[in-house]
């Protein structure tokens, strides 16, 4: 079992090597990092990468550690008795299986994910101490013990809005997930949009010249609006030296063969470049 | 795409994450704004910035990107005319290439386009900005003007939607700017803690229910505290002397702390504390409050904040005698450090702007005895007093 990014999670190496070393040492990840740099995705990712259920647990700041591993319904075993039900004699029937337990049932080594667990009361994780440690729990109605067949794999994500108890921490493995550079950024956006700035080049040029309809546009663009429009749109993909470099035939090409769709897309391009040039 | 763009917005130290860049990727894709940029402007601000506060530094990042974007040369101005000539013949109609002969034919036509290009590149020498003068080709899909290519353009069309973010409407709302009372209430509210406490005055649903379970039924009913602000505040204003200039920000700061808190107490005091305070500033002098009675009064769980401008004669601090309006016995320095050794959590609000505060060595001494928890009278200042009253 190891992990190695999907077709739609950019792993960075050591995001690769925290996650691994979790999986093999059985001890749960905490994963901290800015908000938007895929802390909760990762844990969707991991599970769909590696073919086991995701078990999500979503901490809120009224969720207490009890409900993870089982709640007694009380409420539902007064109605029962009023109502003279017979499932009334039996304490199992009103116990209601928390994300913990449902964790430590699955035969298939699922992922638990415990996200945001800063949201949580202070206590929250200290009450958790055993159970992810041992990843067994006592239910006291029922005089049980359940115990995980598999040790789930355990990713539990914080936003740092509150501190977290360090014997909670010692338990944990920890990464922080670095705000992505440029290039990383682009290779997520590519993931995501992987045809975006074609498509929107293309539809340009398409509806500048009347070829296409553009639902919602009132009126079409002017010439200096659409070249404004085009230059944000590639405006990052020119480098400073093209730019400088004057040479006549390099002026125009870097620009199409990279960004363009077809060459439908580049006769009208250069029909623009004729029409702004004049 | 629009990476850069991203991370020009990060320069400019917004806070926006690469969830809120996808939203602005996704809108763009279903065309929610389409070869405008204005739109694109007001689209961007709003995926991307998330308090009214950012909007000015959005504005002032959005004009530093689009100024480097507006100056990138598409086209190049040195294609040869061989290269556009074959483009012409191959991509224009030929209906297009009938009005061109009209015209007098392409060469005619290239040199009339020669000559608008040499006097628009005259007419702009003095500015940076690139400028594509459009809406008025003679070949476009738009029609064909049977009045010959006009030269130029009746207007210069410079990029008028720059405006928008070259306004900076949103100057004032920035964070490192004066306050109202919204703004403090605002930010105070970041001080909050809630806590119940005091008499049982709330059905308590669960409890009843879970008590009522367990008594097998017979009904057990549970009451509890309802939930207050539970922080308590204790305020110290330096009036008087250089205050005055200060008075309307202490006035609002006063107003919105005063509605904001529960369990808030003030007192005044001129310069620096000494050992008495007042409460009415009228009968100053007469009805004051020994230091050390406030500090018995209150607990020490009680956050402190001092607002005072600490500009004055550095004895006055260091010194007994030093007060300017009666003979101390001890200095104030001592009485600072007695409050602060009671209470634990403290700052001091300055409504003097910060870049000042190196020239008065009695701010200095302050910021000592403060621990360097002295912090301007502004949005961002009340904001970081605020993170470090939490601070434990």
């Amino acid at each position: 079992m190891s992990f190695n990014g999907t077709s739609n999670y950019i792993a960075s190496d050591e995001l690769r090597l925290a996650v691994n070393a979790a999986i093999t040492l059985e001890r749960p990840l905490l994963i901290k990092g800015e908000p938007g740099t895929g802390k909760t995705m990762l844990a969707e990712e991991l599970a769909a990468s590696l073919g086991t259920e995701l078990i999500q647990w979503h901490i809120k700041s009224t969720t207490k550690a009890q409900q993870g591993l089982y709640e007694y319904d009380a409420v539902s075993r007064l109605r029962d008795s009023q109502l003279g039900d017979d499932k009334v004699h039996d304490i199992k029937n009103y116990i209601v299986k928390g994300k913990l337990w449902h964790a430590f049932e699955n035969t298939n080594r699922p992922v638990l994910l415990i996200d945001e667990i800063d949201k949580a009361d202070i206590e929250f994780p200290n009450d958790l101490l055993q159970e992810l440690d041992k990843m067994e729990f006592f239910v006291y109605e029922t005089r049980e013990t359940v115990k995980a067949t598999e040790r789930p794999i355990v990713i539990i994500t914080s936003n740092n809005e509150k501190e977290l108890p360090d014997a909670f921490l010692r338990r944990c493995f920890f990464h922080y997930i670095q705000f992505p550079d440029q290039e990383e950024m682009r290779r997520i956006v590519e993931v995501h949009f992987p045809d975006i700035k074609k498509d929107l080049l293309a539809q340009a040029l398409e509806s500048f010249f009347n070829l296409r309809d553009i639902p919602g546009l009132k009126k079409k663009p002017s010439t200096s609006e659409l070249i404004d429009w085009l230059k944000l749109l590639v405006a990052e993909d020119i480098s400073p030296e093209a730019l400088k470099d004057k040479d006549s035939k390099k002026a125009i090409p870097p620009l199409y063969g990279a960004l363009l769709k077809n060459e439908q897309d580049i006769h009208l391009f250069e029909k623009l470049v004729f029409m702004a040039r004049r | 795409m629009l990476v850069d763009f991203f991370f020009k917005l990060r320069e400019y130290q917004l806070k926006t994450s690469l969830s809120e860049l996808m939203d602005l990727l996704r809108a763009l894709q279903k065309g929610v704004v389409f070869a405008d940029i204005e739109a694109f402007y007001y689209l961007a601000r709003l995926c991307l910035v998330k308090d009214e506060s950012q909007y000015d530094k959005f504005d002032k990042a959005f004009a530093d990107y689009f100024e480097g974007v507006q100056q990138i040369d598409l086209f190049g101005k040195d294609i040869p005319d061989e290269w556009l000539r074959k483009e012409i013949e191959r991509h224009f109609s030929e209906e297009e290439k009938a009005k061109i002969k009209a015209l007098g034919g392409l060469d005619e036509l290239m040199k009339t386009l020669k000559e608008r290009l040499a006097e628009q590149e005259k007419r702009h020498q003095g500015g940076n900005k690139w400028i594509g003068t459009g809406g008025t080709s003679p070949f476009g899909a738009n029609g064909y003007n049977p009045e010959g290519v006009r030269i130029g353009q009746d207007k210069n069309r410079n990029f008028s939607a720059a405006k928008v973010w070259d306004k900076r409407e949103f100057k004032d709302l920035a964070g490192n700017v004066e306050l109202g009372t919204r703004n403090i209430k605002i930010a105070l509210r970041k001080l909050r803690k809630f806590a119940r406490s005091g008499t049982s005055e709330e059905l308590d649903m669960p409890h009843t229910i879970e008590g009522t379970a367990k008594n097998a039924g017979l009904l057990d009913i549970q009451m509890m505290p309802v939930r207050r602000n539970a922080i308590k505040v204790l305020m110290f204003f330096d009036v008087g002397g250089s205050m005055d200039a200060h008075i309307k920000e202490c006035e609002e700061l006063f107003s919105a702390a005063h509605t904001e808190f529960k369990h808030l107490e003030y007192f005044y005091f001129h310069n620096c504390v000494y050992e008495g305070v007042w409460k009415d500033n009228k009968r100053r002098g007469k009805e004051t409050m020994s230091v050390f009675d406030v500090i018995h009064k209150y607990g020490s769980d009680y956050k402190v904040i001092f607002v005072g401008d600490a500009t004055m004669g550095p004895y006055e601090i260091t010194y007994p005698g030093g007060s300017v309006e009666h003979w101390n016995e001890e200095p104030g320095a001592l009485w600072m450090q007695r409050i602060l050794q009671h209470f634990k959590h403290g700052i001091w609000l300055n409504p003097q702007p910060q870049e000042y505060w190196n020239y008065y060595a009695s701010i200095g001494i302050m910021q000592d005895i403060m621990e360097q928890r002295m912090y301007p009278l502004t949005i961002d200042g009340l904001g970081e007093a605020i993170k470090a009253l939490h601070k434990k």
